[in-house]
C-alpha cells in the first residue's frame, strides 16, 4: 500500500530560468574572449622577436587619456542602466550619450595614435613582427569597440526619440555587459602591449 | 466577406513553398535543412573518397594527378568536418532539443536561421573554388593544402593562387554560424526548459548539446583567430607565420590543434547523446548512471581542451611538453570509458530489441572502443613517432568518425525519421544497410591500420610496388563498394519510406522523452500544452501513472 502522495507538489508557479538575452551575451563574450586570448598569446610569444624595425619601447606612447575615457565609460554605462531600471529616462539618456562620447573619444584617440605611427613614422602592419601583432591586437579590440558604438548609437537614437522605458532596461543591460567586456579586454590589452611588452 | 491576401509563405504554390523554407525561423524546418544539406555534402565527400581509393588501390597508379589528389584529400577532410558532421549534428540538435525540453522553439529563432545560412553559404563558397578557376591560367583551384592548412604552405609565397583563401573564408563563414548556433543552443537549454525539468531531469541528448555548445564557443574561436592571422599575412603583408621576419609556423600548428582537437569532441559528444537516448529504449531499461554520464561528458569537454599537442609529437617539442600531452590524452580516456561501461550496464539485464537503430548503436559501441584503443596507442609519444602522419592515423580517425560518429548518426536517422517524416523506415532495408555498411567499413578501415604500421605515409598520391602495401590498399578500396551499397540502400529507404512508408503515429518505439508525446511530424507549436515534468522519463510517467519514475528518482 503506497504511502506516497498522489500528486507531487507543483513547481510550476515558482519555475524561473535565466534570461536568454543574458545567457546569449555571456556565450558571445566567452567566444570573443577565446579569440582575444589567441591574439594575446601570439603577441606575448612574439615580444622581442622582431628581426628588424622599431621596438615597442622606441615607438609606443602610453595612451593614458583614451584609456581613462574608455574605463570611465563603463561607469557611465552602469549609471545609465541603473537609471533606466528606476524609470529615470532623462538621466539614462544623458549617461548613455556620455558613454557613447567617451567611447568615441577612445576610437578617435586610437585613430590619432595610428595616424602618427603610420604616416609620420612609417610604422605599419608590414614593418615587422611587432607591427603585425600590435595592429592586429589593438585593431581587433578597436573593431569591437566600434561595433559597440554602433549598438550604443542605435539605442541612443531610440532613447532620444523617447521610445525607451523601464521595461527595456534588461535589453540595455545586455548591451552593457558587452560594453563592460570590451573594457575588460582593453585592460588586458593595455597591460600586455603598453606595460609588459615595452 | 472580405478576402485577405495570404503572406507569400502561406500559399501552397511552388514559390510559396520555397519562400516558406528560405524564410523560416522554425527550428524543425531549419533542422531538416541542416540535415538535407549535410547529406548532399556527405555524398560529395564520398565521391571524393571513392576517387582517392581508386587511385590508391594499385601501386604507381596514374588515375589521378598529384595536384588533383591533393585537392581531393583537402576538400574531403574540410567538407567532412565542417559541412557534413557539424551541420548534421546541429540539425538533429535544433530539431530535437526544443521538443525534448518542452519548448516551442530555440531561444533565438532568427539567429538560428542566420546560423544555417552562414554555414550553407560557407559550403557553397568552398565548392565554388572548383569552378572559379575557369578563365584563369589554372582551371579549378580548390584548396590543396590539407584540411589543416599548415603554414608556411599557406603563405603567399608557397600558395600564390586563391585556393587557400577559399578555405579560409568559407570556414570563417561556417565558424560564425557555428558560434551563433552554439550560443543559441546554450540559451535554449538553460532558459527554455518546461516547468519541473531541472537540469538533472533533462534528456541526455539535451545535456550533450549543452556541452557541445559550450565547447564550440572556446573551440571554433581559436580557429577564427588563426584564420584572421592568416588573412593578415596573405592580404596585407603581415608576418604572423613568416619565418623570415621572426614569425613561427609552429604557432599556426598550435593554434590549429587548439581548435582541431576539441573540435573532434564537439563532433562526438552529440553522438553520445544519440546513443544515450536509443540504447535505453531498445533495452527497455532506463539509462544506467545518469549523473555519471553527465559528469563524464562535462569532464571530457574540459579535458579535451588540454590534449591538443598530441597531434604535434613529431613537431619537436621538448620532452616535458610531449610528456604532459601524453598524460592528458590518456586521462581523457577515463571518462570515456565510464560512459561505455554505463551503456553496457544499461543493456545488461534489459530486454534488448535488435531493431536497426539499436544495431547501429551496438556497432558504435564496439567500433568507438576500438578507435579509442588505437588512439591510446597513438597517445604514447614514442609509438606515435613511428606512426604519425601514416595511414595508422588515418585508420584511427576514420574509425572514430565513420565507425563511431556516422554509425550513431545512422542510428539517429532510423530512430527519429518516423518523428520527422511521419513514417517509419523499412526495417528490412535498414538491416541490409547496416550489414552492407558494416562489412564495407571493416574491410576499408580495419585493414588500413596495417599499411600504416608498415610505414605508408598519408597524403601521398601513389606509392611504389614492393613495399608490402598493395594488398591492404586493395582490400581497403574494395570495402568502398560495400559502403556505397549501404548508403544507396539507405537513401532509397528514406525516399521510399517518405512517400509510402508505414505511418508512424506519435510513439512508434514506446519511448520516454517528450518529442514522442506529440504527433509525427510535430505541429508548428510542438506541444499543445507545455507539460510539467516530474522525472527523467516524462512520457513514461504519462503512460504509466500507476508506476511513475518520480517515486524512484
Amino acid at each position: 500500500m503506497s504511502t506516497h502522495p498522489a500528486v507531487i507538489e507543483s513547481n510550476a508557479a515558482s519555475w524561473t530560468l535565466p534570461s536568454r538575452g543574458k545567457v546569449g551575451m555571456v556565450s558571445l563574450i566567452i567566444a570573443e574572449s577565446a579569440i582575444f586570448t589567441i591574439f594575446i598569446a601570439a603577441y606575448i610569444f612574439y615580444i622581442g622577436k622582431s628581426i628588424s624595425g622599431p621596438s615597442p619601447h622606441e615607438i609606443l606612447r602610453i595612451p593614458i587619456m583614451t584609456t581613462i575615457c574608455l574605463l570611465s565609460s563603463s561607469l557611465t554605462m552602469h549609471w545609465a542602466v541603473t537609471a533606466l531600471e528606476k524609470g529615470q529616462t532623462s538621466v539614462f539618456i544623458s549617461f548613455w550619450l556620455l558613454t557613447f562620447a567617451l567611447g568615441a573619444i577612445f576610437i578617435g584617440g586610437t585613430a590619432r595614435e595610428w595616424h602618427h605611427l603610420i604616416v609620420d613614422q612609417g610604422f605599419t602592419i608590414q614593418t615587422n613582427l611587432f607591427g603585425t601583432t600590435y595592429y592586429s591586437l589593438v585593431g581587433l579590440h578597436a573593431s569591437h569597440v566600434t561595433a559597440g558604438l554602433i549598438a550604443l548609437f542605435i539605442v541612443g537614437a531610440f532613447g532620444l526619440a523617447g521610445k525607451l522605458k523601464r521595461e527595456h532596461s534588461e535589453r540595455c543591460e545586455v548591451i552593457a555587459m558587452y560594453w563592460h567586456f570590451v573594457d575588460a579586454v582593453w585592460v588586458v590589452v593595455f597591460t600586455v602591449v603598453y606595460i609588459i611588452g615595452r | 466577406m472580405a478576402t485577405h491576401a495570404l503572406p507569400l509563405s502561406a500559399e501552397k504554390t511552388a514559390l510559396g513553398t520555397i519562400y516558406e523554407w528560405i524564410g523560416t525561423a522554425d527550428h524543425k524546418k531549419i533542422g531538416l535543412m541542416y540535415i538535407v544539406y549535410s547529406l548532399l555534402f556527405l555524398v560529395i565527400m564520398g565521391i571524393e573518397a571513392i576517387l582517392m581509393r581508386i587511385q590508391l588501390a594499385h601501386a604507381n597508379s596514374t588515375f589521378l594527378s598529384p595536384q588533383v589528389f591533393n585537392r581531393l584529400f583537402t576538400m574531403h577532410g574540410t567538407t567532412g568536418v565542417f559541412f557534413v558532421a557539424m551541420p548534421i549534428l546541429f540539425g538533429f540538435g535544433n530539431y530535437l532539443v526544443p521538443l525534448m525540453i518542452g519548448a516551442r522553439d530555440m531561444a533565438f529563432p532568427r539567429l538560428n536561421a542566420f546560423s544555417f545560412w552562414m554555414t550553407a553559404f560557407g559550403g557553397f563558397l568552398l565548392y565554388a573554388s572548383f569552378f572559379a578557376g575557369v578563365g584563369l591560367s589554372q582551371a579549378g583551384i580548390a584548396p590543396d593544402v590539407g584540411w589543416f592548412a599548415y603554414a608556411p604552405l599557406t603563405s603567399p609565397v608557397f600558395s600564390p593562387g586563391h585556393n587557400t583563401d577559399y578555405w579560409t573564408l568559407s570556414l570563417l563563414l561556417a565558424g560564425v554560424g557555428s558560434i551563433a548556433g552554439a550560443a543559441n543552443m546554450i540559451a535554449t537549454v538553460l532558459c527554455l526548459r518546461c516547468p519541473g525539468m531541472t537540469l538533472s531531469r533533462m534528456p541526455l541528448l539535451a545535456w550533450m548539446n549543452l556541452v557541445m555548445g559550450g565547447l564550440i564557443l572556446v573551440t571554433i574561436s581559436p580557429l577564427t583567430a588563426a584564420q584572421l592571422m592568416l588573412m593578415v599575412d596573405r592580404y596585407i603583408g603581415g608576418h604572423f607565420f613568416d619565418v623570415a621576419a621572426g614569425g613561427s609556423v609552429v604557432m599556426w600548428i598550435h593554434f590549429f590543434w587548439i581548435f582541431g582537437h576539441p573540435e573532434v569532441y564537439v563532433l562526438i559528444i552529440p553522438c553520445f547523446g544519440f546513443v544515450s537516448e536509443i540504447v535505453p529504449v531498445f533495452s527497455r531499461k532506463a539509462m544506467f548512471g545518469y549523473p555519471a554520464m553527465v559528469a563524464a561528458s562535462v569532464g571530457i569537454g574540459f579535458v579535451s581542451l588540454g590534449v591538443w599537442a598530441h597531434h604535434m609529437f613529431t613537431v619537436g617539442m621538448p620532452s616535458y611538453g610531449n610528456a604532459f600531452f601524453v598524460l592528458t590524452t590518456m586521462v581523457v580516456a577515463v571518462p570515456t570509458g565510464i560512459k561505455i561501461f554505463n551503456w553496457l550496464a544499461t543493456m545488461w539485464g534489459g530486454k534488448i530489441r535488435f531493431a536497426t537503430p539499436m544495431m547501429f548503436c551496438i556497432g558504435f559501441l564496439f567500433q568507438f572502443l576500438i578507435a579509442g584503443l588505437s588512439g591510446i596507442m597513438l597517445a604514447t609519444a614514442p609509438f606515435d613517432w613511428q606512426l604519425a602522419n601514416s595511414y595508422f592515423v588515418v585508420a584511427h580517425f576514420h574509425y572514430v568518425i565513420v565507425g563511431g560518429i556516422l554509425f550513431s548518426i545512422f542510428a539517429a536517422f532510423y530512430y527519429w525519421f518516423p518523428k520527422m517524416a511521419g513514417r517509419t523506415l523499412d526495417e528490412t532495408l535498414g538491416q541490409w544497410h547496416f550489414w552492407m555498411f558494416l562489412i564495407g567499413f571493416h574491410l576499408t578501415f580495419d585493414f588500413m591500420h596495417i599499411p600504416g604500421v608498415l610505414g605508408m605515409p598519408r597524403r601521398i598520391y601513389t606509392y611504389e610496388a614492393g613495399r608490402g602495401w598493395e594488398t591492404w590498399n586493395l582490400i581497403s578500396s574494395i570495402g568502398v563498394v560495400f559502403q556505397v551499397a549501404g548508403i544507396l540502400i539507405f537513401v532509397f529507404n528514406m525516399i521510399r519510406s517518405y512517400a509510402k512508408g508505414v505511418p508512424a503515429g506519435n510513439d512508434p518505439w514506446d519511448a520516454w522523452t517528450l518529442e514522442w508525446a506529440t504527433t509525427s511530424p510535430p505541429p508548428d507549436y510542438n506541444l499543445a500544452r507545455i507539460p510539467e515534468v516530474l522525472s527523467r522519463r516524462p512520457l513514461w510517467d504519462i503512460k504509466h501513472p500507476e508506476d511513475p519514475d518520480w517515486r524512484y528518482e
